[in-house]
C-alpha cells in the first residue's frame, strides 16, 4: 500500500498537480449544486408572489417581503397542522425506535430458534410497498374505527418503520462486543438495566441512522394522511397545505412558503444530528 | 475463605462437547492457572465457572454449597475479560461504581472502596477519564479494579495480558502477582502462554481437548510431565521426542541407528524419550551416541540453543554454551545425561518410570 502510494506521488503530472482530490472536489461541489438548488429556489420562491416567481424564476427576492408567511398564519390551520405533524412524526419515531431496538437486541444477541426466521419476516416488509395494500388498510381502520384518528397514521407508519430500523440495528447490536453484556451480569445488572446503561447508549448513533432515515418520509408524507384523515383539525403539514392548491388556480409563493416552513424542522434536526449521524455512518467502517 | 470443587463438569454446545467431564478441586488462596493449546476448553471452563453460561453436566461447588443454579453477580466471583470489557461511555469511576452500586452498597461505602482500589492501583489521575483515552496497561488496571470493587470471594482472569505488548506484560504480570499476595484472594486464571503459567501459578491445570492432562505445581509438571503433552506444552524450548528401542542396556532409535547408554529404564523394549534442551550434549564429529546435523543455533546471550535434525528427521533441541559454536549442516553427536531423561509409552504417551537396574 505505502510502496503504491509513493510511487504515485513520484510521478506527479498534471491531473497529479491539480490533484485526484481536486476532481473529486470539483464532483461534490458540482453535486451539492444539484442538491441544493430545489431548496434554495423553494425559499427564494417563498417570497415571491405568483407573478414574480413566473417572471424570474431563479432571481433574488425581497427577503423583506413575507406576505406569503404572513397568509400562511392567517388563512390556514397552519399551528395546527404544525402541531398534528409534531404528535404523529414523533409518536411514530418512539414507537419504531423502542419497538425496533428491542426486538433488535433480542434477534442479535439471544440465541433462540426462529431467530433467523424473524429477522427475515421483518426483513420481508422492506420488500412490500404499503401503499398497494391501502384498500385492506382503510377497512381494517375502518373496523378498528380508527379512520379519522391519528392513530391510524401512527400505526401504518410504525409498521413502515420497523424493518429498516431491525435491520439497521440487529447489524450493528451484533457488531458490538458481547463480553460487554458479560461484564455488566457480572457486575449484577438486570437483562433491562443492561439494555439501557450499557447497550442504549452505544446504539445510539445506529439509532439516529434509523431515526433519520424514518423521519424524513414520515414528515413528508401525503398519502396516508390523505386517505384516512378528513377532520381539518387532525390533518398533518403536506396535506393541510394542498389547500393553496386549487384545481384551476395556484397560489404559488404561498406553496413555497408553507413547504420552507414545513421543511424547517427536518433541516434543523438533521443539521442538529448530523455529527451522530456521520459517526454513525463510519463506525462500523473505521475500527 | 474460598474452595471451589468442579465435579464431572461437561459442556455441550449443539452436538459437540467441548468439556468431557472436569473434576477440580481449588483451595482458598490459590492461584490456579488454567493452561492448554487455542481451542482446550479453558475459557469455556471459565464462564462456567463464573455462571455466564449454564452447564451441561456436573456440578460446581463454592463452599460446600452448589452454584449451578445461582446467577453470575450472586456467585462472589468477579472476572476480567480478555478485551477488558470497560463500558465505553463511562469513565474510570462509573466503570468501577456501577458493579458497587447494583449490589446495594450505600453512597459512601462505594465511595470508600473506589478510593481503596485506586490508591492501591494507581489509578488516582486516570478517574475521569473514558476507557478510550487510557493506554493498554491502563485499560488492564482498571478492569482488575473493577473486579476489587467488587470485593469478589473469587478472582477469575481471561487471558489478562495477551492484549499488551511484551515489556508491558511481564510489569503487569509481577503486578497481578503482587495483587494476589496483596488481596489474598483465590484466583484463576486462563492463558495459553506457558511462562505465564509457570510464573505465576501455585497449581497449574494443563488442559487439552477439554480434559485436565495434569494438575500440579509448576514444577511438579516441569520435572514430572504425566504424558507426552504436558511433557511437551511446558518448558522452553519444546521438549524433543525421540522413538527408541532398547538394545541390551543401551537405547537405540527406532531405525536401529546410533545408541545412548541410560541407566535405569522401564519395562519394555520401545519407548518415547523426552530430552529437554539441558538434558543433551553435543560433541563435534562422529562418535558414540546419536548422529545429527545441525540446522541452525538460537543466539541468547546466556546461552545459546543449538537445532539438531537426526538421523530418523527428529528436530531436537540442545542447550550450549553461549561461545561454542556450531555451524549450519555440521555433524554433530548428541550425548544424553541419564540422570535427566524422561520415558514415556510408545502407545498412549504416559509417563513411565524407569525400574532401578537389577
Amino acid at each position: 500500500m505505502s510502496a503504491a502510494g509513493t510511487t504515485y506521488y513520484d510521478r506527479r503530472g498534471l491531473l497529479g498537480t491539480l490533484g485526484r482530490d481536486g476532481l473529486l472536489q470539483i464532483i461534490l461541489i458540482a453535486n451539492t449544486i444539484l442538491m441544493l438548488a430545489p431548496i434554495v429556489i423553494m425559499v427564494f420562491s417563498a417570497f415571491k408572489t405568483t407573478p414574480q416567481i413566473f417572471q424570474s424564476p431563479f432571481g433574488i427576492p425581497d427577503f423583506g417581503q413575507v406576505a406569503n408567511f404572513a397568509k400562511i398564519w392567517t388563512e390556514t390551520n397552519f399551528l395546527r397542522y404544525l402541531l398534528n405533524s409534531f404528535f404523529v412524526t414523533g409518536a411514530s419515531m418512539v414507537l419504531i425506535l423502542t419497538l425496533g431496538t428491542m426486538a433488535a437486541y433480542a434477534i442479535g444477541r439471544y440465541q433462540f430458534s426462529g431467530a433467523s426466521f424473524i429477522l427475515m419476516f421483518f426483513l420481508a416488509g422492506l420488500t412490500l410497498p404499503l401503499k398497494l395494500a391501502i384498500i385492506p388498510l382503510f377497512m381494517l381502520m375502518r373496523d378498528l374505527s380508527i379512520l379519522n384518528n391519528q392513530l391510524s397514521l401512527i400505526f401504518v407508519y410504525t409498521a413502515m418503520g420497523l424493518p429498516t430500523t431491525v435491520f439497521i440495528m440487529t447489524g450493528f447490536i451484533r457488531t458490538l462486543p458481547s463480553e460487554l453484556e458479560d461484564a455488566a451480569r457480572m457486575d449484577g445488572a438486570s437483562e433491562a438495566r443492561i439494555m439501557w446503561s450499557i447497550m442504549l447508549p452505544l446504539v445510539r448513533p445506529a439509532m439516529v441512522i434509523a431515526g433519520i432515515q424514518n423521519v424524513v418520509p414520515i414528515w413528508n408524507d401525503f398519502f396516508f394522511p390523505l386517505v384516512f384523515i378528513q377532520n381539518d383539525d387532525l390533518k398533518t403539514l403536506p396535506q393541510g397545505l394542498t389547500t393553496f392548491m386549487g384545481e384551476y388556480t395556484t397560489d404559488w409563493g404561498v406553496l413555497f412558503s408553507g413547504l420552507t416552513l414545513s421543511a424547517a424542522p427536518i433541516v434543523i434536526l438533521y443539521i442538529v444530528l448530523s455529527r451522530q449521524f456521520i459517526a454513525g455512518m463510519t463506525s462500523g467502517a473505521v475500527k | 475463605m474460598a474452595q471451589l470443587s468442579l465435579r464431572g463438569i461437561k459442556k455441550r454446545f449443539r452436538n459437540t462437547e467441548v468439556l468431557h467431564g472436569i473434576d477440580l478441586e481449588i483451595g482458598d488462596r490459590e492461584f490456579v492457572v488454567f493452561v492448554g493449546p487455542s481451542g482446550c476448553g479453558k475459557s469455556t471452563l471459565l464462564r462456567l465457572i463464573a455462571g455466564l453460561d449454564p452447564m451441561t453436566d456436573g456440578e460446581f461447588l463454592l463452599n460446600g454449597q452448589r452454584m449451578n443454579e445461582v446467577p453470575p453477580s450472586r456467585r462472589g466471583i468477579a472476572m476480567v475479560f480478555q478485551s477488558y470489557a470497560l463500558y465505553p461511555h463511562m469513565d474510570v469511576y462509573e466503570n468501577m461504581a456501577f458493579g458497587a452500586r447494583l449490589m446495594g452498597l450505600d453512597k459512601a461505602e462505594v465511595e470508600r472502596r473506589i478510593a481503596e482500589t485506586t490508591r492501591m492501583l494507581r489509578l488516582e489521575e486516570l478517574l475521569q477519564r473514558k476507557p478510550r483515552e487510557l493506554s493498554g496497561g491502563q485499560r488492564q488496571r482498571v478492569a482488575i479494579g473493577r473486579a476489587l470493587v467488587r470485593k469478589p470471594e473469587v478472582f477469575l482472569l481471561d487471558e489478562p495480558l495477551s492484549n499488551l505488548d511484551a515489556a508491558l506484560r511481564s510489569e503487569v504480570r509481577l503486578e497481578i502477582a503482587r495483587l494476589h499476595h496483596d488481596i489474598g484472594g483465590t484466583m484463576i486464571y486462563v492463558t495459553h502462554d506457558q511462562v505465564e503459567a509457570m510464573t505465576l501459578a501455585d497449581k497449574i491445570v494443563v488442559m487439552n481437548a477439554g480434559r485436565i492432562e495434569q494438575v500440579g505445581s509448576p514444577r511438579e509438571l516441569y520435572e514430572t510431565p504425566a504424558n507426552t503433552f504436558v511433557a511437551t506444552f511446558i518448558g522452553s524450548p519444546r521438549m524433543t521426542l525421540l522413538d527408541v528401542t532398547r538394545k541390551d542396556e543401551r537405547l537405540a532409535m527406532a531405525d536401529g541407528g546410533g545408541g545412548v547408554a541410560v541407566g535405569a529404564l522401564p519395562a519394555g523394549s520401545a519407548f518415547r524419550l523426552g530430552l529437554r534442551s539441558d538434558a543433551v550434549r553435543l560433541a563435534k564429529g562422529q562418535g558414540e551416541g546419536f548422529a545429527g546435523q545441525v540446522v541452525y543455533t538460537e543466539y541468547l546471550g546466556d546461552n545459546a540453543y543449538v537445532y539438531v535434525r537426526l538421523a530418523d528427521g527428529t528436530l531436537l533441541a540442545a542447550r550450549t554454551a553461549p561461545n561454542d559454536s556450531f555451524a549450519p549442516d555440521e555433524t554433530v553427536t548428541v550425548t544424553v545425561n541419564p540422570a535427566s531423561v524422561h520415558f514415556f509409552s510408545a502407545e498412549d504417551g504416559r509417563r513411565l518410570t524407569p525400574q532401578a537396574a537389577e
